[in-house]
């Protein structure tokens, strides 16, 4: 029998289908529901009064991240309404028999950095998580989506979700990236492109050669970035980098062979078509810094920040004419112009052990500028523990930097880590909205190795030619 | 879930684009553990000076929407974080609909789970709604889910198109969980073909 040649994504979708029915959403099955503090006491809470119990503990994996303080971890937490909610989620999961890694745990961290690097992240999966950036797992070629609160609760009741079936674009990028460019300025450079909507509606599956050579840190990069072009689903398809990364990793399958054997049936078939189709070159990108209030407003290290005059659409002007107003210029400076009051170098998009690496390979003998205050805020426990083995806490301390505990920290500014208003910040977060990292706050949002530059030069550089 | 059948009420427009989740409802009221009492806080960082006191700049802040229930916005509504935090601080704010050009992916759906209509209507058919919403004090929509329109007391009539399913839903206030659960045996059929 021939079958009609699929898509990764439809390959997936189609495994997961419980029910379909015309005129109704799909229900879908879920194999691994990723819990954090802030997006699931209201779900717990949701069971309870419906006297619900969780469906499948065993697939549902919870840490705290957003909330938790990076200061020492022996102290108290000093904000109370902090501490009640990730007490409650400690309490939830002691009631529902949900594992979970607690602050003391050297496991705890980003929940998106975390399913990766225990290996609970796996190909051809389905991956929920009450976090828009759950499109980071989609890396691994798995379908992985963020969702809200009352979709948390239903699949901690049903172990399922209803969805629609989304369109697919092939977002395809061939060539080689310049030196200095990486991961963080193609994703960047992408949505710069398609726009902070053009994704909505659509899996992502990103392609193409440029793609293929990069590490699975950067293909995490890449993929956490899908939903700041709109898109809730971002993948790549699983291949030797993929298996490379996850053998012997403490949840991987135990035979992994087998499990290799039928992750290779999963990227798209030769022939398959896709919804939408758009094509890039890797030669075209330079280092990204974006200069207004969304991840679309960007523009190349070497570019001077636009002026409204410079867009057609009305809307677009008024929101640039905002978004400048916000940022404190005017339009017409050079990117390297800019000078910064803060440096931040963390989050799910950039705080993996190689990200640190590119920044730790920036700062080393060098000395953050006297007039800039920067922080490093690893991913997870682990990443901190490996950094600190290969001495990396080292290289930033000794330059400067503030190396913190692992936690979402100011990438939403939700701990005690934030802006002050009008500062402005280099950051390897994901979003620049207004006063996201702080009221007031200006971020621009750039790569570990960009930061690290800008750290230490106290304004932005353009790293293809700094010395 | 109360249902959503009809719904006439008072318009706010908010001429700005891409509008995202952290505005409606920013971090620092993200902590609590309870699913209401959001509604005084959306919006803070714009509604607010720095003193803490109403700007009266704001537009929902004018004495002209106070009480709207109709929220008129720009396209892609509600982008960024998933958090429900950014529905349930308009639902109890008061809004019951919000009509737009474009939503985002995860906030449209958010709104279905919270008796709130999210309506999409072409870019040319909400310019012509913020023009009215200018011309005349205390405009007011009118949108009835059973028969798709939404319209107004100066002749604007238009229909939308929302997915049959939600639709049911909204019009009977039925919760997902409920109907999904309905399919319980196939769940557990599904889950004993897994290894």
């Amino acid at each position: 029998m021939t079958s009609q040649p699929r898509t990764l994504f439809e390959k997936i979708w189609d495994q997961h289908v419980v029910h379909a029915e015309e005129g109704r959403q799909a229900i879908l099955y879920i194999d691994l529901h990723l819990v954090h503090e802030v997006t699931s006491a209201q779900a717990f809470e949701g069971l309870r009064l419906e006297g619900r119990q969780v469906r499948r503990p065993e697939r549902t994996v919870a840490t705290a991240d957003h909330n938790v303080p990076t200061s020492d971890r022996s102290l108290p937490i000093l904000d109370p309404i902090s501490k009640q909610q990730i007490d409650t989620l400690r309490t939830n999961c002691q009631e529902f028999g949900v594992t979970h890694y607690d602050l003391n745990d050297p496991r705890q961290g980003i929940v998106h950095v975390i399913g990766p690097e225990l290996g609970y992240t796996q190909p051809g999966m389905t991956i929920v998580c009450g976090d828009s950036h759950t499109s980071t797992h989609g890396a691994f070629g798995a379908l992985a989506f963020g969702i809200g609160t009352s979709e948390v609760e239903h699949v901690l009741a049903t172990q399922t979700l209803l969805q629609d079936k989304p369109k697919t674009l092939e977002l395809r990028v061939d060539g080689l990236l310049g030196s200095g460019v990486t991961a963080k300025d193609l994703i960047l450079y992408l949505i710069g492109q398609i726009t902070t909507e053009g994704g909505s509606g659509y899996a992502v599956e990103y392609t193409g050669e440029t793609i293929r050579a990069l590490s699975m840190e950067n293909r995490m990069t890449v993929c956490n970035m899908s939903i700041e072009g709109g898109a809730r689903a971002g993948m790549i398809a699983p291949d030797e980098t993929t298996y490379d990364y996850l053998r012997g990793r403490q949840f991987a399958p135990s035979d992994y062979q087998s499990a290799v054997e039928a992750w290779r049936q999963l990227p798209t078939d030769d022939g398959a078509k896709y919804d939408k189709s758009l094509s890039f070159a890797a030669s075209e990108i330079a280092p990204q810094v974006t200069w207004g209030t969304n991840p679309g407003l960007v523009t190349s290290v070497d570019d001077t920040v636009p002026k409204p005059d410079d867009f057609a659409d009305a809307t677009e002007r008024r929101t640039a004419a905002d978004a400048l107003t916000y940022m404190g210029l005017r339009g017409g400076e050079a990117i390297t112009d800019l000078k910064l009051d803060r440096v931040f170098i963390g989050s799910c998009t950039n705080a993996r052990i190689e990200d640190l690496r590119a920044a730790a390979a920036v700062a080393k003998g060098r000395q953050v500028s006297s007039h800039v205050s920067a922080m490093v805020v690893p991913g997870s426990g682990l990443v901190k523990q490996q950094a600190e083995e290969e001495g990396l806490d080292r290289v930033f301390t000794e330059a400067g930097f503030d190396w913190r505990e692992a936690g979402c920290s100011m990438c939403l500014a939700m701990n005690p880590d934030k802006l002050a208003p009008g500062e402005r910040c280099a950051s390897t977060s994901n979003r620049n909205f207004e006063g996201r990292q702080g009221k007031g706050g200006r971020t621009h949002l750039v790569s570990p190795a960009m930061a690290a530059a800008a750290a230490i030069e106290g304004r932005f550089v353009d790293i293809r030619e700094w010395e | 879930m109360k249902p959503f059948t009809q719904h006439q009420g008072l318009v706010a427009a908010m001429d700005r684009a891409n509008v995202d989740t952290d505005q409606i409802i920013p971090k620092q009221f993200l902590k609590r553990i309870e699913r209401t009492g959001f509604g005084e806080f959306l919006f803070w960082d714009w509604a607010r000076l720095d003193d803490g006191t109403p700007d009266p700049e704001f537009e929902l802040n004018h004495p002209a929407v106070q009480g709207a229930s109709v929220l008129l916005a720009r396209r892609n509504f509600g982008c960024g974080s998933s958090r429900e935090h950014a529905p349930w601080s308009l639902e109890d704010y008061g809004f019951r609909v919000i009509v737009a050009p474009t939503f985002a992916d995860i906030f449209y759906n958010n709104c279905f789970k919270n008796s709130m209509l999210p309506i999409r209507l072409p870019e040319a058919v909400v310019d012509d709604l913020f023009s009215r919403s200018a011309q005349h004090e205390g405009y007011e929509l009118t949108v009835d889910l059973e028969a798709h329109t939404l319209s107004d007391a100066h002749g604007f009539t238009a229909t939308f198109e929302v997915d049959p399913h939600r639709r049911h839903c909204l019009l009977n206030g039925l919760n997902d969980i409920g109907l999904t659960l309905q399919h319980e045996a196939k769940i557990t059929a599904f889950e004993a073909t897994q290894n």
